[in-house]
């Protein structure tokens, strides 16, 4: 029984440690401002989560505590991490700045001129 | 498990380095601010890894407390970066 929930453990806290790596990575390569909030948002929230239920496993299987502070803390990072990365990318858009110079497609462009139109008729 | 457990600390410390670097030259406010996010999510990677390591669960509230931190500071920065304020008072939006 020790040795899978050992198993267990090591494969979500080796997944989560791959994945803070692939967002480290990308938050260091990537040429854009946008492409670094997409690449800090999803991966690192992914990668936190894995290693959060790896500690929760180890700590319910191996040492008997059910600890659900971390299922909650799971839970909250789930919802709180893409909603951050989300505004924060918005937020800069408005504030002028540029994406990169590859950038096929930019769908907030005419939503921007639409409100700045509909406030100017006010 | 002792040695994976610090190899993995090893990783995750070695990944904050790089977001710090792209905290110290990231070009514009906003590249500073999801550096800052991303370090924050390392940060409660590493307090899991820790309390593993220790061997005590009183580490584990903290986890909380760093996520609720960091979204609030990103919630924070983004209203500064594009409005000039946090606290606004007009309902137009």
């Amino acid at each position: 029984m020790t040795i899978l929930a050992n198993i267990l453990v090591v494969f979500f806290i080796v997944a989560g440690v791959l994945f803070i790596v692939v967002s480290a990575i990308g938050l260091l390569r990537l040429p854009d401002l946008y492409t670094r909030a997409h690449a800090a948002s999803k991966s690192a929230t992914l990668g936190v989560m894995c290693i959060l239920l790896g500690v929760f496993f180890h700590f319910w299987l191996n040492e008997d505590h059910f600890k659900p502070t971390i299922l909650l803390g799971v839970l909250f990072l789930f919802i709180t991490g893409p909603v951050g990365g989300h505004i924060m990318s918005r937020s800069s858009y408005i504030a002028g700045v540029k994406p990169w110079a590859g950038t096929v497609r930019d769908d907030l462009k005419p939503e921007i001129e639409r409100m700045k139109k509909e406030q100017n008729i006010k | 498990m002792t040695y994976f457990l610090w190899a993995a600390v090893i990783i995750i410390v070695l990944s904050i380095v790089a977001l710090v670097y792209r905290l110290v030259k990231g070009p514009f406010p906003s590249d500073r601010v999801v550096a800052l996010d991303a370090i924050g999510v390392a940060l409660i990677c590493l307090v899991g890894l820790f309390s593993m390591l220790i061997d005590t669960s009183f580490f584990l509230d903290i986890i909380l407390l760093l996520a609720i931190l960091s979204f609030i500071g990103t919630i924070a920065f983004s209203k500064f970066i594009e409005k000039g304020d946090i606290i606004t008072r007009d309902n137009s939006r």
